[in-house]
């Protein structure tokens, strides 16, 4: 809402463009669990006389579990709109309030606290200019406060109100404030904030908040409103260059192309020259349409369709950008990733890429190193957690236009998304290409792979055989692969066990390892594929994303699943290799089906039933499916 | 650089819009005729452009609403060309589901909650954009723009995916949807302010006239047709009113008002001290009632 006015203004349309004009401040409140972030905003919004008064008389309705403070109302009831949240007495998810004065307006995410809903505090800082950061005084900094203070800094905000919370329960005492202050400029200092006021305050009675409290004569300072009010933000930077990820081509009939998209920074006129960042063809600008007539020219953060002068090939996920001033493009680069999902980040797993506009399978080459949030510290780790933030090497199955993250938020940042789930497992900020990138192409050979498959006589394939250990993957894998060597095909088989013998000799059975495992088995078999064989893959492969992963890597039509369906209780029974036996003794660590999770098929090309039926037969079925599959291609 | 205010706010919602129809097969709007929903299709028509929106505009209508929306409505699918929808849950019309009658808490559920999940279902949309604001309600305040819901269609607020940037994750799985809300960031002073500055049409329901109205609960029930029961004590007036908001006719109220046009109704909000929900029955009939709705599927 808007502030109050006691009389309407008699000229509104003044009044209206004033208030259109004012500059935005979007800020976040965050630091620890009841440090009184949400009853901080809910005095700051009250005392302003920005809430609405059924909104203020709502409060009494709601509380049945302690929204009362000893007879004052429980400010934070106003942001905590979530039945779970008032239940709990906390903050669970980002709430956004939008309030203006006579000189700006703002946006306010009120962030929470536990550590568990990381996730959503970062949600709220991903856009913000400004942090306000609470600390109890009686508490002093703790970890959440080094968390969320790191967090900041990593998503680009510069500056930070520290406000020093509850400064009535330690009697106003000057001391206190001083030493949390200095302490905690001291810990920031490596965070590189372009500025950090602290602020002592009570939430709870207002003191400080929109003015000068009595209680604290000692504090020169600004109030909290005052400050948010005044402070300077960065100043425009010099021009920054032309970058406009193409988000939609609009070709509504034959005689128009248009690219609509929003200018992520810098800004574009009809005849400048454009680059397409992807493939670096060059064309100019030929109109900039809008649906209130073309323009001249266009700024950041406009949302326009711009009309090149040239026939040019560029879609969704590309970039229009200066000539002078390019970003990268490339499939290799190290970026901060913070980890979201309860499911680690593992390196070698598959993850979709999303930036603003565009999607790619990527992998985590390295995690290099992960920060410790409490001293900054580079630790070594195989997989990053909940909550954790690493520094790692990533690489996409095709290039990506970028800038590095410090320089432009809005074309350095991408999620990761989980294939399976479809969740945002990660939120990623680029640092800078990998010079690899550049340096290795792929070598294109005269003698392809239609020519070796055609001079065998056979399509390429890769039969990927998941089940159980002891399921019969590889007795039916064998028996299929002499059924194809009889008549003629090239065919190679690879066995999980003999390629852990070789190749994969320093892997071991963790789940990072076997997503390992299986990456270099799928780059294995598509190289196989290219040389035109019939690959036979016999693996456990438990896990869905990965199988997932190696059928992208494949031709459409070139990989099928084959589901080797064995109950466990049948495989122990079998144990062929003695390996039940010891696994359910609690010998092995990690074993499918018995301490580690398989992820059976959803829609395999094969279903087999071992149990119905022997292995030469479901052989003969996958030789009749081939043969089928085949003639409909 | 920073552009004003509705300048900024417009961008942010065309980015969205186009969002959709980038990454869904089939994509709907919801309509609700209200001055959210005129700022919404005005937009759709400016993020499309030369375009037309390439998607359809789908009213649940609960046989409710004021007549003069449903006038408006069809007005303006004829003015402007977009492809209506119209849908109604002839289960509940058929077991004479209404307000009077049931109470609004079963009427919104079976007349626009279960009729919304139908249309979605009939027609198979993948993602319904929505002019919910944040503003409105705290439960909303917590929304995300891209907010999925399960197979069920139910808003699970502990489970919202995080969104950074303006990065959307829009990817869904078998049988889930997403809502999209691209007036997020709005404020009803804003939705004003921009349909000042670009004449949108609005229902004339929002201008104040003299309209008959009944005091009951507190609030000022217009008497919109023969089938609203006239309690003995009340009395019909003759007032002087006009609406912050619209929805079913016996399930929202009136304000005392002489704001006749658009300069008019901003000037008065200036100084207005209650929300707009406060006119919304459906939004106080129990304590977290938005949310509850929102839980089972409602927008």
């Amino acid at each position: 809402m808007s502030y109050l006015q006691s009389v309407p203004p008699h000229d509104l349309a003044a009044h209206l463009a004033d208030h259109d004009g004012k500059s935005v401040l979007r800020f976040i409140t965050c630091g620890s669990v009841d440090d009184g972030k949400s009853t901080l905003i809910g005095r700051l919004l009250v005392d302003a006389k920005l809430v609405f008064e059924d909104q203020l008389t709502n409060l009494g309705r709601v509380g049945s579990s302690g929204a009362v403070n000893g007879g004052e109302i429980d400010l934070a009831l106003l942001l905590d709109g979530l039945e779970a949240e008032r239940e709990q007495g906390i903050t669970i998810d980002v709430a956004y309030r939008y309030f203006a004065t006579s000189k700006r307006k703002f946006i306010v995410a009120d962030t929470p606290g536990h550590e568990e809903y990381t996730r959503n505090m970062v949600t709220g800082a991903s856009t913000a200019d400004l942090a306000v950061i609470l600390i109890d005084s009686r508490q002093g900094i703790l970890q959440q406060t080094r968390r969320h203070s790191y967090i900041a800094s990593l998503l680009g905000i510069r500056h930070v109100v520290l406000a020093v919370n509850k400064i009535d329960l330690v009697e106003f005492r000057q001391s206190v404030f001083d030493e949390i202050a200095r302490d905690y400029k001291a810990f920031a200092k490596k965070l590189g904030f372009a500025s950090i006021q602290p602020i002592p305050i009570a939430a709870r009675f207002g003191d400080n908040v929109i003015s000068a409290s009595p209680n604290t004569p000692w504090y020169k300072g600004p109030a909290l409103l005052e400050y948010l009010e005044t402070v300077q933000l960065d100043p425009p930077a010099t021009e920054r260059p032309f970058r406009f990820p193409v988000q939609l081509v609009m070709r509504p009939n034959a005689n128009f192309r248009g690219y609509a998209g929003q200018i992520a920074s810098g800004s574009v006129s009809v005849g400048d020259p454009v680059v397409i960042a992807k493939s670096g063809q060059r064309s100019s600008v030929k109109a900039i349409v809008t649906f209130d007539g073309n323009l001249t020219t266009a700024a950041e953060g406009e949302a326009v369709t711009l009309v090149l002068a040239d026939e040019v090939d560029a879609s969704r996920g590309n970039m229009l950008v200066a000539p002078a001033a390019r970003p990268f493009v490339a499939d290799q680069f190290q970026a901060h990733v913070i980890w979201f999902d309860a499911n680690p980040m593992l390196p070698g797993r598959s993850y979709i890429l999303r930036t603003e506009t565009d999607s790619v399978s990527a992998t985590v080459t390295a995690l290099k190193h992960q920060v410790n949030i409490n001293s900054f510290a580079r630790e070594a780790a195989k997989s990053l957690q909940m909550n954790e933030v690493g520094v790692c090497n990533i690489s996409t199955q095709a290039p990506i236009v970028f800038d590095a993250y410090k320089e432009s938020r809005a074309t350095g940042n991408f999620v990761f998304v989980d294939r399976v789930t479809n969740a945002t497992v990660g939120a990623g900020m680029i640092d800078f290409p990998l010079r690899r990138a550049d340096n290795v192409h792929w070598q294109a050979t005269d003698v392809n792979k239609g020519a070796r498959s055609a001079m065998k006589s056979q399509r390429p394939a890769v039969l990927w055989f998941t089940g159980l250990s002891g399921s019969g993957k590889s007795t039916i894998a064998n028996a299929l692969d002499r059924l194809l060597h009889a008549r003629g095909k090239h065919t190679y088989m690879l066995d999980g066990d003999n390629v852990r013998h070789g190749l994969n000799r320093d892997l071991g059975f963790t789940e990072a390892d076997r997503v390992e495992n299986i990456r270099r088995v799928a780059e294995v078999a598509k190289l196989m594929a290219d040389a035109g064989l019939i690959v036979l893959v016999s693996f456990i492969s438990p896990f869905r994303g990965e199988r997932r992963m190696a059928r992208e890597l494949m031709e459409e039509g070139e990989f099928i699943e084959i589901f080797v369906d064995t109950p466990l209780e049948e495989c122990a029974r079998r144990d062929p290799k003695g390996l039940y036996e010891k696994a359910l003794a609690g010998k092995i660590a990690n074993f499918t089906g018995v301490s580690s999770p398989y992820e059976a098929p959803e829609s395999p090309e094969l279903h087999l039933k071992t149990v119905e039926e022997d292995p030469v037969a479901l052989a003969l079925k996958i030789e009749a499916f081939l043969d089928r599959h085949r003639e409909e291609k | 650089m920073s552009l004003a205010n509705l300048r900024r706010l417009e961008a942010e919602a065309i980015h969205v819009l186009r969002e959709v129809v980038a990454t869904f097969s089939n994509p709907v709007v919801l309509y609700s005729i209200g001055k959210d929903s005129s700022v919404l299709l005005h937009l759709a028509m400016k993020a499309f452009f030369p375009a037309k929106p390439p998607f359809p505009f789908l009213h649940v209508d609960t046989t409710w609403k004021f007549r003069e929306m449903i006038a408006f409505r069809d007005r303006m699918a004829r003015e402007l060309g977009f492809n209506l929808l119209v849908h109604t849950n002839q289960d509940g019309v058929d077991q004479g589901i209404g307000p009077f009658t049931h109470g609004s808490n079963l009427h919104t559920h079976v007349m626009k909650t279960m009729a919304l999940r139908q249309a979605l279902e009939t027609y198979g949309f993948d993602a319904a954009l929505a002019g919910a604001r944040r503003d409105e309600e705290k439960s909303r305040a917590k929304e995300r723009m891209f907010s999925i819901r399960n197979a069920q269609h139910g808003w699970d607020p502990k489970r919202q995916r995080p969104e950074m940037w303006k990065t959307y994750n829009t990817r869904v799985g078998a049988g889930e949807t997403m809502r999209v809300f691209p007036l997020s960031n709005w404020t009803e002073f804003d939705i004003w302010q921009y349909i000042l500055q670009e004449n949108i049409p609005i229902v004339p329901l929002y201008f104040a006239a003299r309209r008959p109205v009944v005091r009951r609960d507190g609030m000022l029930i217009m008497v919109d047709d023969e089938r609203m029961p006239i309690e003995p004590g009340e009395e019909v007036m003759d007032r002087m009113v006009r609406f912050r908001t619209l929805g079913c006719y016996p399930l929202t109220g009136a304000i005392d008002s002489e704001a006749a046009t658009v300069p008019d109704i901003l000037r008065e909000m200036l100084t207005v001290r209650t929300s707009e929900r406060l006119s919304r029955l459906i939004d106080t009939d129990e304590a977290g009632a938005m949310e509850k709705k929102k839980r089972e599927g409602y927008f």
